[in-house]
């Protein structure tokens, strides 16, 4: 049957299962927009800054596991696209990524709002279209979904000029893709999968670092039964928190930049590492040359150009986490490492993040623990991106994969707010908060308006010290206090949220921390905490920037009160 | 670590972009290409690229497996330690007066190079060979004054039936296959 372009895009989305997805529209996109009411199961989250649809897509297809859809106008829409665009790809978060265009007679001639989105977006999509035919449209739907989900998930830019959308053509959604040069690895070589096994039952002390890789594939279980099997530690990356249980036996938390002593020490002593599904970047491994020196090192991939860009390895595996995992298990000896284990008990008591020192401001770490323990670790906690990011990941104990959303590999301050909505509108049955920086929450603070045009309960914790905290620790730490453009003016957090009609408290001491962790739970509705934590607290423990891990510099020793980093097991 | 030469053959679709796609990613990886070189292959649709880059291996190593990455990008291969038949062609416009018009018309002949214009103070000779070959003329063309070089960059097939590609069976067996 005949359709028109835009509603062929229509019919693909629900063909794709797509229930939902994150715009703002333009002159070009009015024929899609028309027709969107025609498709009432696809629900539209009208953002205030395009950015923000794309974190929000990327929020949402973290929460769930699905694509996540975003949609700008031609020009100035696409480009504010553009930071959300990079974050999804350098995270490989399957997303699909809608531009409008102008018509094709002006495409060449700086028309108005015309600009080359597929050009710039070139270095960070895994893919992108330009559509410049009706007939074609659906063909590429299907191959975009296709792309962003298999393999290394990413996102796939699909540019689609506004006359293209108003044509004519015949609608059949293909039931198959046809693409040759699109190679999805699976299952690992089983000569690598020999020799691998063979390393890790001879190790002595071994280790696991597991990244997203694990979250993507699923493969937490296999992760488990591997790690239980062997007795083999596991410390996980900043993206791959949550994908081994940290209340179990064998987690080690994070190692890195601001990963914990412990881990840090772990991987300088462990004589066989086992990388999975993660990509030795340099907030991980410190100065390449100290990075776990003794170590041989077998690395699980699903992305071959992954394996050797970094570290060198000794056996490279490429192939589905979750495949691999299980046949590498078949290969797997029971074995203890008791000693092994035990010396890293050993480092944790010596390296301690379990103090939160007594102070009579009020510490983010504290926050964060307080928040643990009200949500007894069951929420999708979302984040920005600075210290209380890196609290966040300490002292939070995350038990599920899909339980902590932050922006690793671009960093990206401004992801938190709208990501927590994408989050909050994938997992409606979770409590979704969002932990965030006073300088973060202020760089897409506009999508409160989104939370409540669209009812959506995210809770805010905001720590706000005033600063752009996490520079002004380096200034702090390499540049002599020198606060030049750190110190950071905010307007009242509870009075905006306030006239966005959403309710909020300031917390400034420590008792009242509990109770409004409660009042905003128990709202029906978004919530915002201004949390007034101490303004110069600085993330420990921390690796000097271009020094090995295991030069990390731990808090200075001050008035100390205990507090048990596992609340279980 | 040593950097060498490495030829890389890429078969690619043979769609608009692909080949920005491409350079694209050589400049943002920071890799250096010394010659890229496209045209179409036996098969329709199919667009056949030499790149040659210079770099350590593992560079070279990361270059394919990025490249091989494209969607667009149907294979790619490192056919530097293969045997290669690799061409490369070059124009040269060199100044000719009467005095030296023979000596050049001798070395391209030695070279098995063709003139393939004549003007009245300059030839233009145009010479197909491996790199070295192009060189060594080029250098002996150098003493009369060089006014114009263009040059392609390198193409390269492995020798033998083995098929264009190493791990590919020969081209023969493809074309035997009963039309669809
Ligand atoms: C878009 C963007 N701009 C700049 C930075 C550099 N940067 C990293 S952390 C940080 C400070 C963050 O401050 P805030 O959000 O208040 O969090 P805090 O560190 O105080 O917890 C800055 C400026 C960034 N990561 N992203």
């Amino acid at each position: 049957m005949k359709k028109t372009g835009a509603q062929i895009i229509c019919e693909s989305l629900i063909a794709e299962g797509v229930d939902v997805m994150f715009g703002f529209p333009g002159g070009v996109l009015l024929p899609f927009y028309d027709t969107l009411p025609q498709y009432p199961r696809i629900r539209h989250i009208l953002v205030r800054h395009e950015q923000a649809a794309a974190h929000a897509a990327d929020g949402y297809a973290r929460a769930t596991g699905k694509v996540g859809v975003c949609m700008a106008t031609s020009g100035p829409g696409a480009t504010n696209l553009v930071t959300g665009i990079a974050n999804a790809y350098l995270d490989s978060v399957p997303m699909v990524a809608f531009t409008g265009q102008v018509v094709r007679a002006q495409i060449g001639k700086d028309s108005f709002q015309e600009i080359d989105i597929t050009g710039i977006t070139l270095p960070i999509t895994k893919h992108s279209y330009v559509a410049m035919d009706t007939a074609s449209l659906a063909r590429i739907i299907k191959e975009a979904f296709y792309i962003a989900r298999t393999g290394r998930p990413g996102p796939v830019l699909i540019d689609i000029p506004k006359d293209v959308m108003q044509e004519m053509a015949e609608f059949s959604y293909p039931d198959r893709v046809s693409l040759p040069g699109y190679k999805i690895p699976t299952s690992g070589h089983p000569t690598q999968l020999k020799n691998a096994a063979k390393l890790i039952n001879e190790a002595k002390r071994p280790l696991i670092i597991a990244g997203r890789g694990v979250i993507i594939s699923g493969a937490s279980d296999e992760l488990k039964q591997m790690a239980e099997t062997s007795q083999i530690p596991v410390i996980t990356t900043l993206l791959g928190i949550g994908c081994f249980p940290e209340h179990h036996i064998l987690s080690y938390g994070m190692p890195g930049m601001h990963g914990m002593g412990y881990a840090n020490k772990a991987l300088d002593e462990t004589d066989l590492l086992i990388a999975i599904g993660m990509r030795f970047d340099d907030r991980v491994t410190g100065k390449i040359s100290g990075f776990a020196p003794r170590a041989k090192i077998i690395h699980i991939d699903m992305d071959p150009a992954e394996i050797g860009k970094n570290v060198s390895v000794d056996v490279p595996i490429v192939g589905d986490v979750k495949a691999v995992l299980r046949a590498l298990h078949k290969l797997l000896e029971t074995n203890a490492h008791v000693d092994w284990i035990r010396q890293l008990d050993e480092w944790r008591q010596q390296h301690p993040l379990t103090d939160v020192r007594a102070s009579s401001g009020l510490l983010p770490q504290y926050i964060i623990r307080e928040l643990y323990e009200a949500t007894g670790g069951d929420a999708v906690v979302v984040t920005g991106v600075g210290q209380h990011q890196m609290w966040t990941a300490q002292h939070y104990i995350f038990h599920h994969p899909d339980s902590f959303i932050s922006s690793g590999g671009l960093g990206t301050m401004g992801f938190g707010l709208p990501a927590a909505m994408g989050a909050k509108i994938g997992r409606p049955e979770k409590a979704v908060w969002l932990v965030d920086g006073d300088g973060s929450f202020q760089m897409n603070i506009q999508e409160l308006a989104t939370l409540v045009q669209d009812n959506i309960a995210v809770k805010i914790a905001i720590m706000n010290n005033g600063y752009l905290g996490m520079v002004r620790q380096w200034q702090d730490l390499f540049y002599k206090k020198n606060y030049v453009a750190t110190p950071l003016s905010c307007p009242d957090f509870v009075k905006v949220a306030e006239a966005y009609c959403i309710p909020g408290v300031t917390v400034t001491r420590r008792e009242e921390v509990q109770p409004a962790i409660e009042q905003a739970a128990a709202h029906d509705g978004p919530f915002l905490i201004n949390f007034m934590v101490e303004p110069e607290e600085n993330v420990f423990p921390m690796v000097p920037p271009g020094a090995s891990n295991i030069e990390f510099i731990e808090e200075p020793k001050k008035e100390v009160t205990s507090w048990p980093r596992r609340s279980t097991l | 670590m040593a950097t060498t030469k490495h030829t890389l053959v890429a078969i690619v679709q043979d769609k608009p972009g692909v080949l920005n796609r491409m350079v694209s990613l050589f400049r943002r990886r920071g890799f250096n290409i010394d010659s890229i070189a496209v045209g179409h292959s036996e098969v329709a649709h199919l667009s056949r690229v030499t790149i040659v880059v210079n770099g350590t291996t593992a560079t070279v190593e990361q270059v394919r497996k990025q490249l091989d990455k494209l969607i667009d990008v149907a294979k790619v291969f490192d056919i530097t330690g293969e045997k290669l038949i690799g061409r490369e062609l070059a124009l040269v416009k060199v100044k000719a007066g009467s005095a030296t018009r023979s000596e050049i018309i001798e070395i391209a002949d030695i070279f098995r190079a063709n003139i393939v214009d004549v003007a009245s103070d300059s030839l233009t000779i145009e010479i197909t060979g491996d790199e070295d070959k192009i060189e060594s003329m080029l250098k002996l063309l150098n003493g009369f004054g060089v006014k114009e070089i263009a040059r392609t960059g390198r193409i390269a097939m492995v020798r033998g039936n083995i098929g264009a590609m190493p791990d590919e069976k020969p081209a023969k067996s493809r074309a035997k296959k009963p039309a669809a």
